[in-house]
């Protein structure tokens, strides 16, 4: 003879795990609090290191990939001073391969009393601009920070060469100083020394500080005011993309054969070690953290639902009374415990996307989160259910209704 | 061919393991009919119990047989006798076992989740099993707003509600004042005359009183 068996609709294994959890609705809440803390702690770090890596992307543009800069890091001796770059630092590394330009420049610091101004001093119709900086850039420098000029052309070799009191002004120290047309051939003083003005900057692609400085060849600026003290001498060099680690590896052997370690070359950041630093440092100790929350979560989840068979085993007993077989009542307990688990796992979701879109928000980021992460969490809230609800739906199916029913 | 009796033990009998072994239901036959009202009465520790976890499907024996309705109960596996005893036995205990936070009509639908009963059916049959104890008027009451009696009840409806060919109830006024108790008696007398299968298990004389045959175990023994 066939006997049927005794089922359950999926619908009815739902709404039965839902009416266990409601109920203790706090108890549940609570419950779920260490998943929920799990899975957002996991969002939100995912989502923060990504955020984070993008707006390196975003700052890591081609500009800053083509771009080395030499700093001099000669030891201070006393009266084997002077400066680390030789004379012919521009020419010696616009020969390297992949350069496409070079220069040496530096802030040259006035003496006390010596003003950057429209005339000369004391002259009734001078205006003198404290805030302009003077630096000293050699030609091949001046072409490195990618100037488009306004008006006028900028200084080349020749006027280097031959120590020409010749000056390019970045557009706001021009316009502090009341210059603004070439066609006057107007000069700006330097203490006392008159300089033609030969070109205004209207932008450059780098070193912004020269927009607001009164820049002069180098070799005349050495003829002036010596040679650079202690606000040393840099090198700008622009390469041709993908070759600034190469340029960075040979520029200090190529400008000083004989004392490579008095400069020190620095190429740009690899945009890949920039983004792993972001995940390496705080990422993982957040990351392990999370770990930890749904760790405590699952064990929460584990003692809780054990605590509640145990409590229910009149209701186990009466369950399989009314035909229940015993994996209706794993199922049973396994769905609650899942469905803590996936709420947690909904609710961390939420606040984890809240988290990241908060902070981006702060900072003016823009929040990067990838979908597929906001869709796996609820997912790994529900396998968190799963593994913590293991051991007690088990205990569950393992208790005997006839024992369960003599209370 | 006439119906086959709805109980048929041949030499049933339970010993627990142990240690120590317990002889706690000596092998006995007994036979109950189709519509048949028994009571069941014996000291504290007889067996009772026991007697009703066999023939309730909740336990095997350990030595001979049990025939429910003319099915060989050892004969079949363990997921067709789960089911058996959902389908053809009601339960009604002493402390009732509802849940608590589910309504009078969701607590008497439980007994046919395990059925796969469509729900519009199981609404309606339970909504008919609580009409026939009286609780029409308290549906969607909780448990924890009904009397004792009215739980009881309850529990009735629940058991009725699978349309089981026996109904078993082990001290169903055990928690019941007398005039409750009374009260409960009376409906299970009603459904008895409806044509039920009727096992009580009580230590009272009184409540015996109502079945038509009493059967007494002592010590594990049955004596009819
Ligand atoms: N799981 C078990 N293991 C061992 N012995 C048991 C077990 N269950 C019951 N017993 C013993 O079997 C005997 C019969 O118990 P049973 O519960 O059937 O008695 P009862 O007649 O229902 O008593 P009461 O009127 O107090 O409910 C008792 O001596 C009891 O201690
Ligand atoms: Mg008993």
């Amino acid at each position: 003879m066939k006997l049927p068996r005794s089922r359950m609709s999926l619908r009815d294994l739902a709404s039965e795990a839902v009416a266990g959890i409601m109920q203790r609705p706090a108890r549940s809440a609570l419950t779920a609090v260490g998943t929920v803390l799990g899975v957002g702690a996991l969002i939100a770090v995912t989502g923060l290191t990504s955020t984070a890596a993008s707006q390196i992307d975003a700052r890591f543009s081609e500009l800053t990939a083509t771009e080395v800069t030499v700093d001099d890091i000669a030891p201070d001796v006393p009266g084997q001073a002077g400066p680390a770059f030789p004379s012919d630092a521009d020419a010696q590394v616009q020969r390297l391969h992949g350069v496409t330009a070079a220069g040496v420049s530096w802030h040259v610091r006035l003496q006390p009393g010596q003003d950057i101004a429209s005339g000369p001093p004391g002259a009734i119709y001078t205006t003198s601009d404290r805030q302009a900086q003077l630096t000293a850039a050699s030609a091949g420098a001046l072409r490195a920070a990618g100037p488009t000029l306004q008006q006028g052309r900028s200084y080349d070799e020749f006027h280097d060469q031959h120590r020409e009191h010749v000056a390019v002004l970045g557009a706001a120290t021009a316009a502090r100083l009341g210059i603004t047309d070439l066609r006057n051939q107007p000069a700006v003083f330097i203490g006392s020394s008159p300089f033609a003005v030969i070109g205004i900057l209207a932008d450059v692609q780098r070193r912004p500080d020269l927009l607001s400085s009164v820049i002069v060849p180098r070799t005349t600026a050495e003829e002036l005011w010596g040679p650079p003290t202690d606000d040393r001498a840099k090198m700008l060099i622009t390469t041709q993309l993908g070759a600034a680690a190469q340029i960075a590896a040979e520029a200090p052997v190529a400008l000083r054969p004989d004392h490579p370690d008095y400069l020190r070359a620095t190429p740009p950041p690899d945009p890949r070690s920039l983004r792993s630093g972001v995940e390496n440092d705080l990422g993982q100790l957040f990351l392990l953290l999370a770990a930890v929350c749904l760790v405590i979560g699952a064990v929460g989840i584990a003692n809780t639902t054990l605590v509640a068979v145990l409590e229910r085993s009149g209701e186990i007993g009466l369950r399989r009374a009314l035909g229940a077989r015993a994996r209706h009542i794993t199922t049973q307990f396994l769905a609650e415990s899942m469905a803590l688990g996936l709420l947690g796992g909904l609710v961390g979701a939420s606040l984890g996307t809240v988290t990241i879109v908060a902070v981006a928000a702060a900072k003016q980021w823009t929040p990067v989160l990838h979908p597929a992460t906001i869709a796996t969490a609820p997912l790994l809230g529900l396998a968190t259910g799963l593994l913590a609800g293991a051991y007690p739906a088990w205990r569950a199916s393992r208790i005997q209704p006839a024992e369960a029913l003599r209370r | 061919m006439s119906a086959p009796p709805v109980i048929e033990l041949r030499q049933a009998g339970l010993t627990y393991p142990g240690p120590p072994e317990v002889a706690a239901l000596r092998p006995c036959d007994l036979t109950v009919q189709r519509g048949e009202y028994i009571t069941i009465v014996g000291p504290s520790g007889a067996g009772k119990s026991t007697f009703l976890n066999i023939i309730g499907l909740l336990d095997q024996p350990t030595s001979g047989s049990y025939l429910l309705d003319g099915i060989d109960t050892a004969a079949v596996t363990d997921a067709e006798r789960t089911a058996l005893r959902g389908m053809r036995i009601g339960f009604v205990f002493q402390s009732f076992h509802l849940l608590s936070h589910r309504t009078a009509r969701e607590n008497v639908e439980l007994a046919m989740v395990y059925q796969r009963t469509p729900r519009g059916t199981r609404k309606q049959r339970a909504e008919q099993a609580l009409r026939r104890v009286g609780l029409g008027h308290r549906l969607d009451a909780l448990p924890t707003r009904l009397s004792g009696g009215e739980r009881q009840r309850v529990a009735i409806a629940r058991a009725l509600a699978a349309e089981p060919s026996l109904l078993l109830c082990d001290e169903p006024t055990g928690n019941l004042d007398s005039q409750t108790a009374a009260s409960v008696l009376d409906l299970l007398d009603g459904l008895h005359h409806d044509g039920m299968t009727v096992v009580v298990i009580t230590h009272d004389l009184e409540v015996a009183r109502r079945g038509q045959r009493t059967i007494t175990i002592r010590d594990g023994e049955v004596l009819a």
